[in-house]
């Protein structure tokens, strides 16, 4: 085995951009959870954002489409979610089982005249000088614009819910949607407009997966990494600037693995390649044997349906 | 203006009318999906839903398919369903039916070439306990530390497939198959085979494992004090609570009758129709299951049905594919579309339709 070939710097660069599809999945989610709603979908939502993306980038030629069409295409996935827990008032959970369900489905199906075909290459922003810094130019200053948006949306869910009136009444929808529609405030509404930027964000990242990350269509090919964003939430306590640790972690442990793989250690492809999913289950466990902590945290009506009577 | 109003208790009629409505509300929206793709929607539908059961051409080798077909996702949808009327949500039954799968088939091959009458019951054991203990996992973390047990046991799911990978090309690959990953045939070998029980039905032990698996679950859901809690327990936990039901004892059962029952059907499966253990034996019938088990209405009749129904799409949509050159990967939207509309129609058991002027709510 060869350990000396893995370049700790270029290990930081590259685990980036494994984790920004999480990443921006598991942002949407925590918005789309601070207002009360547990969308399961999350998988199907960024396996069609990642099929939209490449096929609109496929054709256009142009990556921007494709990413704009991720977005509306998962966005629109969460609302069938929407209409159907927000105003039908079905069951979160299982709706969620079904949107993941459809989503792998109709993305297969869009999908297969996609196969095998190379999508047009996204570029690196291009930052002049900062780049050719010594290692922090390679770890910051060197990646494509969504790495950058990504960590954009970060920052700015973090003081939307924080500092902005918009927030707030995002966060008391979600931790008293009886109190806030008794206050005037539209709740289904307000929840369809999270579910819909949580669908967005969901696609952005799936979009990510098949245009930058891989960069080819394979028919499931987010592989879990919809689940692991949900776990991610709830690693992160339903605070922003944690979902940035979570993902990074997370994609620092599939980029080590895969780095192990190249070097040739002598443990079993498959026990490597299952590391990533043990860990999310290890770090689930510990956040949530932590009693008093993860039931404060978790928005009061997480999960609830609405329903207005009068 | 349309309004609902919250219905005191759910609707009997429409309890059992939605399924059916979301059933024709799904073949036109189907059909209007398979119109898109450039074909006769009315073909389409006609061949998925009426010409494996009653098309002379076909109808020989699809009728027994559909028992095949429905075996193991009533036998898995049964399972979940437990789970799913406590609030338990058991959705990684795909990998306690692989684990199953894996361990019964490894009983199997232990064994080879000695023939005996014990070999097969014995791999059915070992099924049923590889699926319980995959599903232990979600259940004690659960249990024990509160984590939350639909992405444990989802996520499970992926690591199981990698065992999978790892005991096709590795431990049970066949030392006489020139070097291809899988393992023996399992139907090649006499003790282990789950064959076909009478000939041209397509029954074999899974289906009637499936059959046996139904009436155990109506009856404990209807004359058993476990079957009350159990049912209890998610309408009002608060309520189960008072009246004594420990909820993690209910945890570990229902989450142990699912995955035992998942594993069970990957041994059925594994030794029966797949023949042997491959990468891709799994046919996604662990997540097929969770539609069945909603289809069914958690009700052990309503299963067994929804599993028939179900088993027709997959053989239909073989047939579709075959005949109209309908992608595979339509039936799978196909059913996904069919759990929306179920979900979205279901509003009509527990709230009624009220037309008239809205009031300032």
């Amino acid at each position: 085995m060869d350990l000396s070939a893995i370049d700790p710097v270029v290990l930081i660069a590259s685990l980036m951009v494994a984790a920004t599809p999480i990443l921006l999945a598991a942002i949407g989610e925590l918005v789309v959870e601070k207002s009360g709603v547990l969308n399961l979908g999350v998988e199907g939502m960024m396996i069609t954002g990642a099929i939209c993306g490449f096929a609109i980038a496929v054709e256009t030629g142009s990556p921007t489409f494709g990413f704009l069409a991720a977005m509306v295409g998962g966005a629109a996935l969460s609302l069938i979610f929407g209409v159907l827990t927000q105003v039908l008032m079905s069951n979160q959970v299982a709706t969620g089982l079904a949107l993941t369900l459809f989503g792998l489905g109709l993305s297969a199906l869009i999908g297969q005249g996609y196969v095998g075909l190379k999508p047009p290459a996204t570029g690196q922003l291009d930052l002049g000088p900062l780049s050719d810094i010594p290692v922090l130019g390679r770890i910051l200053f060197s990646h494509d614009l969504v790495v950058y948006v990504s960590l954009a949306l970060i920052v700015g869910v973090w003081a939307g819910l924080k500092y902005t009136r918009a927030g707030l009444i995002l966060r008391a929808v979600g931790e008293n949607h009886e109190a806030a529609h008794a206050l005037g405030y539209k709740v289904v509404r307000i929840r369809l407009m999270a579910i819909a930027f949580g669908g967005a964000c969901a696609g952005l990242g799936g979009a990510y997966l098949s245009l930058i990350r891989v960069p080819q269509w394979t028919e499931g090919m987010t592989a879990g990494a919809g689940w692991i964003a949900l776990a991610i939430v709830v690693f992160a306590s339903w605070k922003p600037v944690r979902v940035l640790l979570g993902a990074y972690l997370f994609g620092g442990v599939t980029v080590l693995q895969l780095n192990l793989q190249a070097a040739g250690l002598a443990v079993p492809v498959e026990v490597l390649s299952m590391s990533p999913y043990l860990i999310t289950i290890l770090v689930l466990v510990i956040m949530s044997a932590d009693r008093g902590r993860a039931a404060l945290s978790a928005p009061a009506s997480l999960g609830k349906s609405f329903h207005a009577s009068s | 203006m349309i309004r609902l109003e919250k219905r005191p208790s759910p609707s009997r009629l429409w309890t059992v009318a939605t399924p059916v409505l979301a059933v024709a509300l799904t073949m036109i929206a189907g059909g209007l999906l398979f119109a898109a793709l450039g074909k006769d929607p009315v073909a389409a539908i006609r061949t998925i839903f009426w010409d494996p059961l009653f098309n002379e051409q076909f109808a020989a080798y699809s009728r027994p398919q559909l028992l095949v077909k429905a075996g193991p996702l009533i036998l898995i949808a049964i399972g979940l369903s437990l789970g799913f009327r406590a609030g338990i949500w058991n959705i990684g039954a795909e990998g306690q039916y692989i684990i199953g799968a894996l361990s019964g088939a490894g009983v199997g091959l232990a064994f080879y070439p000695m023939e005996a009458w014990f070999i097969f019951p014995l791999m059915v054991l070992a099924g049923g306990l590889g699926g319980w203990a995959w599903a232990m996992i979600p259940a004690i973390l659960k249990t024990r530390f509160r984590t939350n047990e639909i992405l444990v046991s989802l996520l499970l799911v992926y690591v199981a497939e990698q065992i999978l990978a790892s005991m096709s090309l590795g431990l049970m690959r066949n030392p006489e198959g020139g070097g291809f990953p899988g393992s023996r045939n399992l139907q090649q070998y006499p003790s282990a085979a789950n064959t076909e029980l009478f000939a041209g039905t397509g029954v074999h032990w899974g289906v009637v494992a499936g059959f046996v698996a139904v009436i155990l679950a109506y009856v404990l859901l209807n004359r058993h004090m476990l079957g009350f809690q159990i049912r209890l327990a998610g309408q009002s936990p608060r309520a189960a609570r008072f009246a004594g039901v420990n909820p993690n004892a209910l945890v570990v059962f229902c989450l142990g009758v699912s995955g035992a029952l998942a594993g069970m059907a990957g041994l059925f499966e594994v030794s029966g129709p797949a023949g042997q253990v491959s990468i891709d034996f799994n046919q996604g019938y662990g997540f097929t299951a969770i539609i069945v088990a909603f289809l069914g209405r958690l009700h052990p009749v309503g299963i067994l049905l929804a599993g028939l129904l179900m088993a027709l799409t997959y053989i239909g949509g073989e047939l579709a594919q075959f005949m109209l050159g309908v992608p595979a990967a339509a039936i799978q939207a196909f059913q996904g579309m069919l759990l929306f509309f179920l979900l979205g129609v279901d509003v009509l058991s527990n709230y009624r339709v009220r037309l008239g002027k809205r009031e300032v709510a």
